[in-house]
Formats: C-alpha cells, sequence, structure tokens
C-alpha cells in the first residue's frame, strides 16, 4: 500500500513535470507565427527572425503564465485549507479583485503625477489590496458559519471591488489607460523581463515558506482543535498562511489581473492525481499544476482565434467551473 | 508534590472573559477515568476546552504532572496529553493510518516527515485500538465507530499520560459505544493513562468512571465515586427532572407515570410485572403494583411508574397487614391484571388477592397463566 502511494506520486509528479516542458515548448513555438522546432532552437540561441518574437514576447509570457499559474493553484489550496472550503480561492473570495483595486488606484494615481509604478510597486499594492480585501473575508467568516454563505460573501466583495476598479478605469483619461485596460480583463501578455525579475523570486520565496509550512498545515487539515492540541501556535499559523496566501494572490492579481478559477480547479485535479491531501506533496504538486493548467489555457487563448486573443479567464473558466461545478455536486458544501 | 497527572486548581472558565464555572477543583490519577455529568450547556465541554487550553483560563490554574501548564510549550504539553474532540473530522484521499499518524506531530521535524520508530508507533496505537485492519482504508468511507477508534488511536500516538474526551460516544450507536468505552478500559488498565471525558450517557458514565464529576449552575456540585452520585435521587436534582425520573439501579430513564387514582391492580413479580407497567405507562392508565418484594427486580420500575405500589419488605414472607393494604386498594381498581404465572411459598398473598377480587366481581385477567 504505502509503495504504491509513492509509486503514484512519483508517476504523477513525472507526469506534471513531462507535460510542463511540453506545453512550455508549444508556448514559445506556436502563436500568430508558428515556428518550427528549428527555428525556435535558432532564436533561442538569438539567431534568425525569431529571436525577436521568442526573446520580447514568448518566452517571458511562457514563463509569467507558468509561475502565475502556480501561484494562483498554491494560494488556492492555502485558502482551502484555512476556510475548509473545498471552492475557496483568491478569485471567488474576492481577494483578486480586491488586490486589483488597489494597483489600479495607485497605478492611476501615480499616473496622474506622471509617474509609472515600478513592478515590485505593483506588488505592493496589490498585496495591500488583497490584505484589505481579505480583512473583509475574514470579518465575514467570523458571523457567518456556513461556508456557501462564506462564498457568497467573497462574491459580493469581489463584484464591489470590480465595479470601483471598472469605474476608476473608465474615468481615468490617459494614453496608459488601454494597457490598463487589457489587464483589467486577465491577461498574461505585456509581462516583461523587468517583471520577472521581481515577479519570480517572490512567487518562489512565497513558495518555499508555505512548503516550510506543510507541517503545521497538515495538522490543521484535521481542524484547528486537533491543531491547537498537537502543539500548532494558531495565531502564528493564521497569520503566515493569510501573508503567504495574500502575496501570491497578489503577484498574479498586479501582473495578469484577475483570472478566474484556477485556484480551485488545479488544487482539486492534482489531489486527485496525488490521492492524497498531504500538503508536502499538494504545495509542489499545485505550483507544477497551476503552471500546467495556465500553460495550457494561454496557449489555447492566444491560438484558437489567432491572432484574435481570448481573455485568460475565458478559458480557464471553461476548463475550470466544471470542475467547481462537479466538487459541489459531489460533496453538498457543508451546512453545519 | 501529589501525584496528579492532571490538576486543574480552582479554574475559572467561560467566554469572551464572561465566567460560565467557578473555582471549578478537578484532578486525575494515573490509571483512573473521571467523568464530567452535568445537563446540557452546563459546561462540560467549556471545562474540557478549558483544561486543554483551546480556551483562556479566568482564573486558577492547571498542572500537568505537577507543571504549571502555562508555562509549557505547545509541544511539551501535546507529549504528554492529548484529545478527542466532538465534531466530525472531515478528510479527504487519508487513509485510517494517515490520521493516526498525524498524532506523531510533537515528535517529528520540520518537515513533519515520520522516522520507522513513528511508524512503528502508528501501528502499535492501531493495534491498542483493535484498528490495525482499518489501517489503508478510507478514512472517510468507515464507519462512525472505526473513525472513533482511529482517532483514539492519533491521541495515543501523542503518547500522553492524559487524555481528555469530549463527549466521545455522542454519534454512536449501542455497538460502538460499548466498544470504544471497553478498548477505553483497556487502554488506561494497560497504558496507565489519567483520562477525563464527559459523557450524555448516564448509565455509560455510571459504569465506565472511576470518580464522577457533577456539573450544575456555575460550579461543581458534586465529585465522588459513581455510587456515591447515582444514589439517593442526586441526578434526578442534577438535571432538575421535573416529568419522570432516573432508575438508577438499571441505570435507565423513566417516563412520568400517568396521572389519578389507580384503575388498574397490577400483580407482577420477578419480571412478570415490567411488560404490563410500561404497557399501562404507555396507554396512560393509573395503575396499583403489588404485592411486590422489595428486592424485586419489577420494584424499581413499579415505583417509577405506579400511581400506588403496594410492596413488603426484603426477604420477609408477605405479612397480614400488607395484604390487607393491598386488598384496600384493589377494592378501588376496575380490573386485575395478574402477570405471575404462578405461586409459590413467598407470594402465596397474591393469589389470595386473585380470591378477594372473584368475590368482589372484579374482573381478572391473566394472561400468562401456565396450564401445569
Amino acid at each position: 500500500m504505502e509503495q504504491k502511494r509513492r509509486r503514484r506520486v512519483a508517476l504523477a509528479f513525472a507526469l506534471l513535470a513531462v507535460l510542463a516542458v511540453a506545453l512550455f515548448a508549444c508556448n514559445v513555438g506556436w502563436g500568430s507565427v508558428r515556428l518550427s522546432p528549428g527555428a525556435v532552437w535558432d532564436g533561442l540561441l538569438r539567431r534568425g527572425e525569431a529571436a525577436v518574437v521568442i526573446w520580447q514576447l514568448r518566452l517571458p509570457r511562457a514563463l509569467a503564465a507558468a509561475l502565475l499559474g502556480g501561484a494562483l493553484a498554491v494560494s488556492g489550496f492555502l485558502m482551502q485549507t484555512f476556510f475548509a472550503n473545498p471552492i475557496a480561492s483568491p478569485f471567488l473570495l474576492g481577494i483578486s479583485s480586491g488586490a486589483r483595486l488597489a494597483v489600479a488606484l495607485v497605478m492611476i494615481g501615480l499616473l496622474g503625477r506622471g509617474i509609472l509604478l515600478s513592478s515590485a510597486g505593483m506588488i505592493a499594492a496589490a498585496f495591500v489590496g488583497a490584505m484589505v480585501a481579505m480583512g473583509f473575508v475574514l470579518l465575514c467568516a467570523r458571523r457567518v458559519r456556513r461556508s456557501a454563505l462564506l462564498i457568497v460573501c467573497g462574491v459580493m466583495i469581489g463584484d464591489i471591488c470590480s465595479a470601483i476598479t471598472d469605474f476608476v478605469v473608465a474615468f481615468a483619461e490617459d494614453s496608459n489607460i488601454i494597457n490598463l485596460h487589457n489587464w483589467t480583463k486577465g491577461s498574461f501578455s505585456g509581462i516583461a523581463w523587468r517583471d520577472l525579475a521581481v515577479l519570480a523570486p517572490a512567487v518562489l520565496v512565497a513558495a518555499v515558506l508555505t512548503f516550510l509550512l506543510s507541517k503545521p498545515m497538515a495538522a490543521y487539515q484535521l481542524g484547528e482543535g486537533y491543531a491547537q492540541s498537537m502543539g500548532v501556535d494558531l495565531r502564528r499559523f493564521r497569520l503566515a498562511l493569510i501573508v503567504l496566501s495574500g502575496v501570491l494572490s497578489a503577484c498574479v492579481a498586479a501582473f495578469a489581473g484577475p483570472i478566474s478559477f484556477v485556484g480551485i480547479a488545479v488544487p482539486h485535479l492534482v489531489k486527485g492525481l496525488l490521492h492524497t491531501t498531504r500538503p508536502i506533496l499538494m504545495i509542489p504538486g499545485c505550483l507544477m499544476g497551476g503552471a500546467v493548467f495556465c500553460l495550457l489555457c494561454d496557449l489555447i487563448a492566444r491560438t484558437v482565434f489567432a491572432p484574435t486573443e481570448l481573455a485568460i479567464s475565458s478559458v480557464t473558466a471553461v476548463f475550470g467551473a466544471p470542475v467547481v461545478i462537479a466538487i459541489m455536486l459531489r460533496r453538498r458544501l457543508r451546512d453545519d | 508534590m501529589d501525584d496528579y497527572l492532571l490538576h486543574a486548581d480552582r479554574i475559572t472558565v467561560g467566554y469572551d472573559g464572561v465566567p460560565l464555572l467557578r473555582e471549578v477543583e478537578l484532578h486525575v490519577k494515573k490509571g483512573e477515568i473521571l467523568t464530567l455529568i452535568g445537563p446540557n450547556g452546563a459546561g462540560k465541554s467549556t471545562v474540557l476546552k478549558s483544561l486543554v487550553r483551546q480556551l483562556e483560563l479566568l482564573g486558577g490554574r492547571v498542572y500537568l504532572s505537577g507543571r504549571p501548564m502555562d508555562e509549557m510549550s505547545g509541544r511539551q504539553v501535546a507529549r504528554s496529553l492529548s484529545v478527542l474532540l466532538t465534531g466530525r473530522v472531515r478528510t479527504e484521499w487519508m487513509t485510517c493510518g494517515d490520521v493516526a499518524a498525524a498524532g506523531r506531530y510533537p515528535y517529528t521535524g520540520r518537515l513533519g516527515l515520520l522516522t520507522d520508530e513513528d511508524r512503528r508507533q502508528v501501528r502499535e496505537a492501531m493495534a491498542l485500538v483493535h484498528a490495525l485492519d482499518l489501517f489503508d482504508r478510507d478514512f472517510a468511507r468507515v464507519s462512525d465507530g472505526q473513525r472513533q477508534r482511529v482517532l483514539l488511536a492519533r491521541a495515543l500516538c501523542q503518547q500522553p499520560d492524559v487524555l481528555v474526551l469530549d463527549e466521545p460516544t455522542s454519534f454512536l450507536d449501542i455497538r460502538y459505544k460499548a466498544e470504544l468505552l471497553t478498548v477505553l478500559k483497556e487502554l488506561v488498565r494497560e497504558r496507565q493513562l489519567a483520562v477525563v471525558l464527559s459523557l450524555h450517557e448516564l448509565d455509560l458514565a455510571h459504569k465506565v468512571s472511576d470518580r464522577v464529576l457533577c456539573i450544575r449552575g456555575d460550579r461543581v456540585d458534586r465529585c465522588g465515586t459513581p455510587d456515591e452520585v447515582f444514589s439517593g435521587g442526586y441526578i434526578e436534582q442534577l438535571y432538575g427532572m421535573t416529568r419522570g425520573s432516573y432508575n438508577e439501579v438499571y441505570g435507565c430513564v423513566e417516563l412520568e407515570r400517568p396521572q389519578g387514582a389507580p384503575q388498574v391492580f397490577v400483580i407482577g413479580g420477578g419480571g412478570s410485572g415490567l411488560p404490563a407497567y410500561r404497557q399501562c405507562q404507555r396507554q396512560g392508565v393509573p395503575f396499583a403494583a403489588g404485592i411486590l418484594h422489595e428486592n424485586d427486580i419489577d420494584y424499581p420500575v413499579a415505583r417509577a411508574l405506579a400511581a400506588q405500589v403496594v410492596a413488603e419488605q426484603a426477604f420477609q414472607p408477605i405479612r397480614s397487614a400488607t395484604v390487607a393494604q393491598a386488598q384496600q386498594v384493589l377494592r378501588g381498581c376496575a380490573r386485575v391484571l395478574c402477570c405471575v404465572p404462578r405461586f409459590g411459598a413467598l407470594n402465596r398473598a397474591n393469589e389470595q388477592l386473585l380470591e378477594a377480587a372473584a368475590a368482589q366481581g372484579i374482573p381478572v385477567e391473566r394472561p400468562h397463566r401456565s396450564e401445569g
């Protein structure tokens, strides 16, 4: 039994790795212009005409999709653990929208003074927004015992934030607003290397810190009473969980905007693949699974109706929403 | 120091700074089971939660093997005290072995990886609660009783000296209730644990506990051996029972007796009267029971349900004064139900009652009359 489980986990990780590499290659090779493997190779070595497309557009975009996808999935897993709710996620709980609102406000405020917000500044603003939205969700969680209602509260908070964001964007007048407009719909495009230089360390450090929390998280999965009785410092643990999931969703919200359902669908699929919920396996699993999921979705978004590009959320929703429905049908949301 | 493994020294407990129970004094020794009983909402859970630091104490101190618990780290406490909490544990993709292994938490390293010694401990704990065959089964798919045993194994994996259980039998049917408490008894004997638990089921509390702590109002009302607590009508007083009663001998609840003057005279004895008493109670017919010896197994139920009981002292032949009393009661009844199949030397007086009834034209029913 133990051996069987180990083999399954090893196979699952191998599968995720193969998929990640393959999809990454496809993302670099395919697009409005389809490049042959040879052309891609030349481009990577900065030879030939494909070099610009690859180095300026596709490579950073694929890296961003992989990193942010992983970040979204891990942050979703953290929230599901925190709220003991299988459909909690930064998107549904309004945390992504809160982060986005904060970024939009700061960006527009600074643009008015002719300052462009730096990558780190974007993450910082998004983090503050995420924490404020999370604060509201936690206030609701205190009063609402039923987890379905908590999700409804989160969706409302998200809607309010989105509405204000739209309002602010619509009334801000600047040439850069077109860029902003694209971003408010959610997309991995337009992420430059200098963004990645901030984004990648932020996501990876947060992921490593999350991984180090896997022991108390495993205890927390049995309920906070048991976690406390086994020696988990609940206050510190909860704070760490909230901050880390906030950082991860802030990175996504700052650079890619709203991306729906990845945070729920990926942890669920990875769980089914690994046949375990142990955080020590789930965290790396979600990181890789999120990368695979977002690489696939971005590939579809870019190529299916090329040259028209779909909003990334339209694609993630098509794949992600059925998973959420499946979860809800399989185990009716707790109403106690 | 005292040899108490767990000692709550006049603790005051409650929620949000509002005291619910004051000056609770509680202690358990090695190999001892202390049970908390009391009406719903009296604060059994509050006491237990305060003992294990899930609620802040509003006063007093708790000592674990003589050490003040508030000076110990979470890990230190977890290594000598573990819990079985009320409420369901929901898991996904976790085997029973995984759930039990979670209890190794205070012994594992930064990432919580299990060593061979940890695995050995888990198997041993599972064996102790007779759950080794569940090791690879999905925790979410085993029965409630099996789940409780696995959670008990989880608690044992912490290698505790003290075990605190909050209503461990509440969800379980009688088979699993008996099974869990039997396992608990075995554990206490084998591992010399000190156990504090709360129970709803008074009959089980009576049987499993070495001492019983009764909570009522804002304090501990009484603490003593089961025989001290389950006697003298104390339970009815503790729970403020006004309708119905608690049968201390059989450990069961009796509903309120039918009101009014007796309409039926039930002649019982040796268990034969019980079905008739219960039927009268169900139909709301007030009845008289007689003539019973006070040591008859019918007697406690008759006392609880009958409008009037005519009884003779234990071990005495039925005296004529008692017969006379019975005949007087009989005269007021519309019919007689004779449940005893035959008469012997000690209940010959009941046969006389039948004759008296016949003489007075009171109809007699004998459902169990033996033909011999």
